[in-house]
Protein backbone atom coordinates (compact mmCIF):
# COMPACT_ATOMS: atom_id res chain seq x y z
CA UNK A 1 0.00 0.00 0.00
CA UNK A 2 1.39 3.47 -0.93
CA UNK A 3 1.21 5.53 2.28
CA UNK A 4 2.31 8.84 0.65
CA UNK A 5 -1.71 10.09 0.49
CA UNK A 6 -2.20 8.93 3.96
CA UNK A 7 0.98 11.45 4.91
CA UNK A 8 -0.35 13.94 2.94
CA UNK A 9 -3.63 14.34 4.06
CA UNK A 10 -2.73 13.87 7.79
CA UNK A 11 0.29 16.69 7.44
CA UNK A 12 -2.70 18.80 5.40
CA UNK A 13 -5.93 18.50 7.93
CA UNK A 14 -3.51 19.59 11.03
CA UNK A 15 -1.84 22.38 9.06
CA UNK A 16 -5.65 23.38 7.82
CA UNK A 17 -6.73 22.95 11.50
CA UNK A 18 -4.15 24.89 13.11
CA UNK A 19 -4.41 27.65 10.30
CA UNK A 20 -8.06 28.01 11.14
CA UNK A 21 -7.39 28.33 14.39
CA UNK A 22 -4.57 30.70 14.52
CA UNK A 23 -6.26 33.08 12.04
CA UNK A 24 -9.48 33.04 13.89
CA UNK A 25 -7.94 33.74 17.49
CA UNK A 26 -6.23 36.60 16.08
CA UNK A 27 -9.07 38.12 14.13
CA UNK A 28 -11.19 37.54 17.34
CA UNK A 29 -8.65 39.64 19.35
CA UNK A 30 -7.68 42.21 16.95
CA UNK A 31 -11.43 42.93 16.22
CA UNK A 32 -12.43 43.39 20.25
CA UNK A 33 -9.06 45.28 21.74
CA UNK A 34 -9.35 47.72 18.42
CA UNK A 35 -12.85 48.08 19.86
CA UNK A 36 -12.28 48.38 23.10
CA UNK A 37 -9.78 51.32 22.43
CA UNK A 38 -12.09 52.74 20.26
CA UNK A 39 -14.84 53.03 22.77
CA UNK A 40 -11.95 54.08 25.81
CA UNK A 41 -10.71 57.12 23.33
CA UNK A 42 -14.35 58.10 23.76
CA UNK A 43 -15.63 60.83 25.56
CA UNK B 1 0.13 33.99 41.46
CA UNK B 2 -2.22 37.15 42.69
CA UNK B 3 0.40 39.26 41.16
CA UNK B 4 -0.94 38.81 37.54
CA UNK B 5 -4.20 39.44 38.88
CA UNK B 6 -4.56 42.46 37.67
CA UNK B 7 -5.45 42.39 34.09
CA UNK B 8 -3.00 45.35 33.23
CA UNK B 9 -0.09 43.96 34.61
CA UNK B 10 -1.12 40.82 32.49
CA UNK B 11 -1.71 42.54 29.11
CA UNK B 12 1.55 43.96 29.75
CA UNK B 13 3.25 40.38 29.58
CA UNK B 14 0.94 39.06 27.08
CA UNK B 15 1.18 41.57 24.61
CA UNK B 16 4.65 41.42 23.62
CA UNK B 17 4.76 37.56 24.94
CA UNK B 18 2.03 36.69 22.04
CA UNK B 19 4.27 37.20 18.71
CA UNK B 20 7.21 35.99 20.82
CA UNK B 21 5.65 32.15 21.26
CA UNK B 22 3.83 32.74 17.61
CA UNK B 23 6.34 33.16 15.38
CA UNK B 24 9.36 30.96 16.77
CA UNK B 25 6.37 28.61 16.53
CA UNK B 26 5.46 28.72 13.41
CA UNK B 27 9.30 28.35 12.08
CA UNK B 28 9.76 25.45 14.14
CA UNK B 29 6.58 23.47 13.27
CA UNK B 30 7.96 24.18 9.56
CA UNK B 31 11.06 23.25 9.86
CA UNK B 32 9.84 20.15 12.03
CA UNK B 33 7.85 19.40 9.27
CA UNK B 34 10.53 19.17 6.48
CA UNK B 35 13.06 17.04 8.88
CA UNK B 36 10.40 14.55 9.32
CA UNK B 37 9.02 14.18 5.58
CA UNK B 38 11.88 14.47 3.73
CA UNK B 39 15.02 13.55 6.27
CA UNK B 40 13.73 10.87 7.96
CA UNK B 41 13.98 7.04 7.07
CA UNK B 42 10.85 4.70 6.72
CA UNK B 43 10.79 2.73 9.41
CA UNK B 44 11.24 -1.12 9.46
CA UNK B 45 7.42 -2.39 10.01
CA UNK B 46 5.30 0.51 9.63
CA UNK B 47 7.34 1.97 6.13
CA UNK B 48 6.63 5.75 5.68
CA UNK B 49 3.37 5.96 7.27
CA UNK B 50 5.06 6.55 10.50
CA UNK B 51 6.09 10.19 9.65
CA UNK B 52 2.36 11.13 10.81
CA UNK B 53 3.95 10.36 14.40
CA UNK B 54 5.23 14.13 13.78
CA UNK B 55 1.62 15.56 13.99
CA UNK B 56 -0.03 12.90 15.66
CA UNK B 57 1.88 12.60 18.63
CA UNK B 58 2.14 16.19 19.73
CA UNK B 59 -1.59 16.71 18.67
CA UNK B 60 -2.79 14.04 21.40
CA UNK B 61 0.07 15.72 23.92
CA UNK B 62 -1.56 19.28 23.36
CA UNK B 63 -5.23 17.52 23.93
CA UNK B 64 -3.74 15.75 27.07
CA UNK B 65 -2.25 18.84 28.08
CA UNK B 66 -4.63 21.31 27.32
CA UNK B 67 -7.27 19.42 29.65
CA UNK B 68 -4.55 19.38 32.61
CA UNK B 69 -4.02 23.24 32.22
CA UNK B 70 -7.59 23.48 31.95
CA UNK B 71 -8.47 21.80 34.88
CA UNK B 72 -5.49 23.77 36.87
CA UNK B 73 -6.93 26.90 36.28
CA UNK B 74 -10.89 25.73 37.35
CA UNK B 75 -9.21 24.56 41.00
CA UNK B 76 -7.16 27.88 41.03
CA UNK B 77 -10.43 29.37 39.97
CA UNK B 78 -12.26 28.02 42.89
CA UNK B 79 -9.91 27.67 45.71
CA UNK B 80 -8.51 31.23 45.30
CA UNK B 81 -10.92 33.28 42.94
CA UNK B 82 -8.12 34.17 40.64
CA UNK B 83 -9.96 36.58 38.19
CA UNK B 84 -7.84 35.35 35.22
CA UNK B 85 -8.08 31.52 36.23
CA UNK B 86 -11.65 31.29 34.27
CA UNK B 87 -10.61 33.70 31.62
CA UNK B 88 -7.66 31.28 30.92
CA UNK B 89 -9.68 28.07 31.48
CA UNK B 90 -12.14 29.22 29.01
CA UNK B 91 -8.94 30.34 26.24
CA UNK B 92 -7.74 26.34 26.53
CA UNK B 93 -11.04 24.60 25.67
CA UNK B 94 -11.31 25.65 22.06
CA UNK B 95 -7.31 24.80 21.15
CA UNK B 96 -7.39 22.18 23.51
CA UNK B 97 -10.71 20.37 21.36
CA UNK B 98 -9.23 21.15 18.46
CA UNK B 99 -5.74 18.88 18.84
CA UNK B 100 -7.48 16.17 20.34
CA UNK B 101 -10.18 16.07 17.52
CA UNK B 102 -6.58 16.72 15.26
CA UNK B 103 -5.43 13.43 17.46
CA UNK B 104 -8.47 11.49 16.55
CA UNK B 105 -8.07 12.40 12.62
CA UNK B 106 -4.38 11.55 12.17
CA UNK B 107 -4.99 8.48 14.30
CA UNK B 108 -7.17 7.27 12.21
CA UNK B 109 -5.28 8.19 8.97
CA UNK B 110 -2.19 6.43 10.54
CA UNK B 111 -4.66 3.30 11.26
CA UNK B 112 -5.49 2.54 7.86
CA UNK B 113 -2.36 1.57 6.50
CA UNK B 114 -0.66 -0.27 9.56
CA UNK B 115 -3.41 -1.56 11.54
CA UNK B 116 -5.67 -2.05 8.35
CA UNK B 117 -8.81 0.15 9.53
CA UNK B 118 -9.90 3.49 10.38
CA UNK B 119 -10.76 3.10 13.72
CA UNK B 120 -11.05 0.35 16.96
CA UNK B 121 -13.12 0.56 20.09
CA UNK B 122 -10.60 -0.46 22.37
CA UNK B 123 -8.93 1.96 25.41
CA UNK B 124 -7.04 4.39 24.02
CA UNK B 125 -9.02 5.37 20.74
CA UNK B 126 -12.27 5.69 23.03
CA UNK B 127 -11.30 7.16 26.09
CA UNK B 128 -9.15 9.86 23.76
CA UNK B 129 -12.99 10.28 21.83
CA UNK B 130 -14.47 10.41 25.48
CA UNK B 131 -11.84 13.51 25.57
CA UNK B 132 -12.89 15.75 22.66
CA UNK B 133 -16.50 15.44 24.17
CA UNK B 134 -15.72 16.34 27.30
CA UNK B 135 -14.13 19.75 25.68
CA UNK B 136 -17.24 20.34 23.50
CA UNK B 137 -19.26 19.97 27.35
CA UNK B 138 -16.89 22.64 28.67
CA UNK B 139 -17.08 24.68 25.79
CA UNK B 140 -20.83 24.68 25.72
CA UNK B 141 -20.72 24.76 29.78
CA UNK B 142 -18.71 27.97 29.58
CA UNK B 143 -20.80 29.52 26.82
CA UNK B 144 -23.60 29.18 29.01
CA UNK B 145 -22.37 31.34 31.73
CA UNK B 146 -24.07 34.67 32.37
CA UNK B 147 -20.46 36.39 33.70
CA UNK B 148 -18.54 37.54 30.85
CA UNK B 149 -15.03 36.34 30.73
CA UNK B 150 -15.22 33.69 33.18
CA UNK B 151 -16.97 30.97 33.32
CA UNK B 152 -19.56 29.34 36.55
CA UNK B 153 -18.83 27.40 39.07
CA UNK B 154 -20.50 24.61 37.04
CA UNK B 155 -18.10 24.56 34.09
CA UNK B 156 -15.28 24.69 36.56
CA UNK B 157 -16.41 21.88 38.74
CA UNK B 158 -16.94 19.80 35.09
CA UNK B 159 -13.49 20.49 34.19
CA UNK B 160 -11.72 19.23 37.43
CA UNK B 161 -14.09 16.00 37.21
CA UNK B 162 -13.01 15.70 33.59
CA UNK B 163 -9.29 15.52 34.16
CA UNK B 164 -9.75 11.99 35.91
CA UNK B 165 -9.80 11.10 32.43
CA UNK B 166 -6.53 11.90 31.69
CA UNK B 167 -4.80 8.96 33.31
CA UNK B 168 -7.05 6.92 31.76
CA UNK B 169 -6.16 8.08 28.77
CA UNK B 170 -2.41 7.64 29.73
CA UNK B 171 -2.45 4.13 31.46
CA UNK B 172 -5.03 2.59 28.54
CA UNK B 173 -2.60 0.97 26.68
CA UNK B 174 -1.53 -0.37 29.63
CA UNK B 175 -4.77 -1.38 31.26
CA UNK B 176 -6.45 -3.13 28.26
CA UNK B 177 -5.57 -4.81 25.32
CA UNK B 178 -4.97 -2.33 22.57
CA UNK B 179 -4.18 -2.02 18.44
CA UNK B 180 -2.48 0.87 20.27
CA UNK B 181 1.13 1.00 21.00
CA UNK B 182 2.75 1.46 24.42
CA UNK B 183 4.09 4.63 25.46
CA UNK B 184 7.64 4.58 23.85
CA UNK B 185 8.47 8.15 25.48
CA UNK B 186 8.20 7.84 29.34
CA UNK B 187 9.72 9.42 32.50
CA UNK B 188 12.33 6.69 32.31
CA UNK B 189 13.60 7.54 28.55
CA UNK B 190 12.84 6.53 25.48
CA UNK B 191 12.58 3.70 22.95
CA UNK B 192 12.11 5.46 19.97
CA UNK B 193 15.05 6.02 17.61
CA UNK B 194 17.26 9.72 18.01
CA UNK B 195 16.69 9.88 13.84
CA UNK B 196 12.83 10.37 14.57
CA UNK B 197 12.62 11.68 17.96
CA UNK B 198 14.69 14.75 17.57
CA UNK B 199 12.00 15.83 14.44
CA UNK B 200 9.40 14.69 17.04
CA UNK B 201 10.76 17.07 19.92
CA UNK B 202 11.13 19.88 17.55
CA UNK B 203 7.01 19.53 16.36
CA UNK B 204 5.83 19.16 19.96
CA UNK B 205 7.99 22.07 20.82
CA UNK B 206 6.81 24.09 17.81
CA UNK B 207 2.90 23.48 18.57
CA UNK B 208 3.25 23.60 22.21
CA UNK B 209 4.15 27.42 21.56
CA UNK B 210 1.73 27.94 18.68
CA UNK B 211 -0.37 26.64 21.19
CA UNK B 212 0.40 29.04 24.21
CA UNK B 213 0.31 31.99 21.75
CA UNK B 214 -3.37 30.66 20.81
CA UNK B 215 -4.26 30.61 24.76
CA UNK B 216 -2.92 34.17 25.02
CA UNK B 217 -4.82 35.80 22.23
CA UNK B 218 -8.11 34.07 23.06
CA UNK B 219 -7.86 35.60 26.89
CA UNK B 220 -6.73 39.26 25.65
CA UNK B 221 -10.20 38.85 23.27
CA UNK B 222 -12.18 37.86 26.84
CA UNK B 223 -10.03 40.61 28.62
CA UNK B 224 -11.38 43.36 25.52
CA UNK B 225 -14.95 42.09 26.17
CA UNK B 226 -15.20 42.63 29.52
CA UNK B 227 -13.32 46.25 29.02
CA UNK B 228 -16.04 46.50 25.93
CA UNK B 229 -19.14 45.53 28.19
CA UNK B 230 -18.31 47.96 31.06
CA UNK B 231 -17.84 50.68 28.96
CA UNK B 232 -21.45 50.13 27.03
CA UNK B 233 -22.61 50.18 30.35
CA UNK B 234 -21.21 53.14 31.89
CA UNK B 235 -22.39 55.07 28.73
CA UNK B 236 -25.89 53.62 28.78
CA UNK B 237 -25.98 54.91 32.05
CA UNK B 238 -24.44 58.27 31.32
Amino acid sequence: MDHTPFIIAAFLVTALGTLVLVVHSWSAMRRAEALADDLKSRK
Amino acid sequence: MHRFANPARFLGIAKPLTPLLLWPGILLVLGACWWGLTQVPAERLQGHSVKIMFVHVPAAWLGMGGWTGLAIASIVQLVWKHPLAGVSARAIAVPGALFAALCLITGSIWGRPTWGTWWVWDGRLTSMLILFFLYLGYIALANASSEKGSVSRTAAVFGIIGAVNIPIINRSVVWWESQHQKASITLGGSSIDSAYLWPLFASALGFTLIFGAVVLMRMRAQLAEIRIEARMRRMAED
